[in-house]
């Protein structure tokens, strides 16, 4: 039987959400293949993440290594490949993070494999699973297939349900073996702490575009968030304009999100922006100028001032509950 | 020290996607450009040079011939030659690992101390052939860069991550990949583009260099994503918070 591997997403011991969704691909396209599904977890100390892992696929395979302490494309894309390699995986998948680009096309182009990034659907194809891919800024959708023996894809989260915990595999730990190549060093990880759900997990998204013309008036939109318990993003614009730390971009080249609610205020909905977020299940557009792309993609058109508009929404809500 | 920069000629995203009645690319209405991202690449290599630490900037382009076009760009921005790997078509018959085949092969030759290069082309999204090539070469990367820094035989690479940033320091060679944040990139001015005319221009045809580019990614098909259904326009917060709450169920 044939092989699927899941590498896992974590930080600080920690399962990262993005993993689950992505184990949800791995399942829809195992039924196509008839393949198990395995997950790798490559990490120091990182015990708890393999054995929460293990409750959603066949098996687990842990490698703690220090080497894999701060994350290095360098120290995982030689080990996936070998694990890979070693399993006999037709399909190797990682959720499509920062970290899941980074590495995974190093790993594909050392399995001479054929690679997918940023898969949104998994379909039948030839008796094989074949993928849809966004391109041209979500304008467009491309179904692709991949004839070599194995495929490696990254996977967007937003687009696949969390996998269920089922019965759960074993854990198989293994110790050291990492490959140094010394060609890079880790120096740090500057992490943004916050309060708030993650942009990516969280069930509503609050953002402000460069409409609201200060970092200090981002504060309507956090304090709307906060409302709502949600998260809290910014356009490429607002960004740029230095209104809003990167991490909070929504768009092609930041954050791809897919809430159940999604508030735009005061973005105008540049294409870039609208590929980050026309996922969501009912958004809402504040602008006061009616004419913006943004309500084109708005299931609710408000068309006001974000200063007058925001607060009074954001006190009907405290006051509905 | 040598710095090469890769551009891609693109179909400008901007301009609506249209298919062909068979489904294919209705390529008659579109503007290529050069890529955004590598533009950043080229910028941040301009900028090397006017500071001193390089000495020269190579721009490498897979495309068809008419990629000359953005090659010229790039030289009109500061860099010194082009180096194009000609192939037909490159939306056709090439996936991601082919073209880092094919720019491996050239980087053997040129043997530059760092690759800068857009994180992604923002036609077919890919964010793989930088990584790839490194691999291919064997060498360190640091992608989504915002902050570059080249210090001895090594590079201080700040990149965009989620959850924040992170740094990573590369030996040279290595790739870097360009995120928005990086630069602002320049506008050509007329000297500039007067000057890149008379720059040097190589054409190397991708069928000799010794590169295994067999596709094992092919396209099916496109198809347009499903649209979403027409909104409404409320008249005030009032009407908003109502419908919210009653229609949409989710406050």
């Amino acid at each position: 039987m044939s092989t699927i591997l899941v590498v896992a997403d974590h930080l600080e011991g920690v399962l990262k959400n993005a993993t689950l969704p992505t184990v949800g691909f791995a399942k829809a396209a195992a039924a196509i293949s008839g393949s198990t599904v395995v997950g790798l977890v490559l990490g120091s100390g990182a015990d708890g993440v393999a054995e929460t892992f293990a409750k959603y696929v066949d098996r687990v395979i842990y490698i703690d290594d220090s080497a894999y302490a701060n994350y290095l494309a360098e120290a995982y894309a030689p080990a996936v490949a070998a694990v890979a390699k070693e399993v006999g995986a037709v399909i190797v998948a990682g959720a499509s993070t920062t970290t899941g680009k980074d590495y995974l096309p190093r790993a594909a182009a050392r399995l001479d494999a054929g690679f997918v990034s940023d898969v949104i659907a998994v379909f039948e194809h030839d008796g094989a699973p074949a993928y849809k891919r966004p391109i041209w800024a979500g304008n467009l959708i491309e179904r692709v297939a991949s004839s070599a023996d194995v495929t490696v894809v990254t996977v967007r989260t937003t687009n696949f349900e969390a996998a269920p915990a089922t019965a759960g595999g074993k854990v198989e730990k293994r110790t050291g073996g990492a490959s140094k190549s010394g060609a890079a060093e880790f120096v740090s990880f500057e992490q943004v702490k916050s309060d708030r759900p993650a942009l990516t997990d969280a069930s509503v998204v609050v953002s402000g575009g460069r409409g609201l013309k200060s970092a200090e008036a981002f504060g309507i939109i956090e304090d709307l968030a906060d409302t709502l318990g949600g998260a809290v993003g910014a356009s490429r614009a607002a960004v740029d304009s230095g209104y809003a730390p990167n991490d909070w971009q929504v768009g092609q080249t930041g954050k791809i999100v897919a809430p159940n609610l999604y508030i735009a205020v005061a973005i105008s909905g540049a294409i870039q922006h609208l590929a980050g977020m026309k996922g969501s299940k009912t958004i809402v557009a504040i602008n006061k100028n009616g004419e913006e792309p943004i309500f084109q993609v708005a299931d609710y058109g408000l068309v006001a001032d974000a200063f007058a508009a925001v607060p009074d929404l954001t006190s009907k809500i405290k006051a509905s509950k | 020290m040598k710095v090469l920069c890769t551009v891609k000629r693109i179909i400008d995203p901007d301009v609506k996607a249209k298919l062909t009645a068979s489904g294919a690319l209705d390529t008659g209405n579109v503007d290529y450009k050069l890529n955004p991202f590598d533009e950043y690449g080229i910028e941040e290599a301009v900028r090397l040079k006017e500071k001193g630490v390089a000495s020269e900037v190579v721009v490498l382009c897979v495309g068809s011939s008419d990629a000359e076009k953005e090659i010229r760009t790039a030289l009109a921005m500061g860099a010194d030659r082009g180096i194009l790997v000609k192939v037909d078509d490159p939306y056709e018959g090439l996936d991601m690992l082919g073209v880092a085949r094919l720019l491996a092969e050239v980087i053997k030759k040129e043997a530059p101390q760092v690759v800068i290069m857009g994180k992604l082309s923002v036609d077919t999204e890919g964010n793989t052939v930088g990584q790839m090539l490194a691999e291919l070469l064997g060498w360190g990367q640091a992608t989504f860069a915002y902050k570059l820094d080249i210090e001895g035989n090594s590079a201080v690479v700040g990149r965009e991550v989620d959850g924040g940033t992170a740094s990573v320091k590369v030996s040279l060679p290595a790739i870097v990949t360009a995120d928005l944040r990086l630069n602002e990139p320049r506008y050509a001015t007329l000297p500039g583009i007067m000057k890149a005319k008379k720059k040097p221009l190589d054409t190397i045809d991708a069928s000799d260099l010794d590169a295994d580019i067999e596709q094992k990614v092919t396209t099916l098909g496109y198809e347009l994503p499903p649209a979403r259904k027409a909104g409404e326009f409320v008249a005030d917060v009032d009407t908003l918070f109502n419908k919210l709450k009653s229609e949409a169920k989710v406050i």
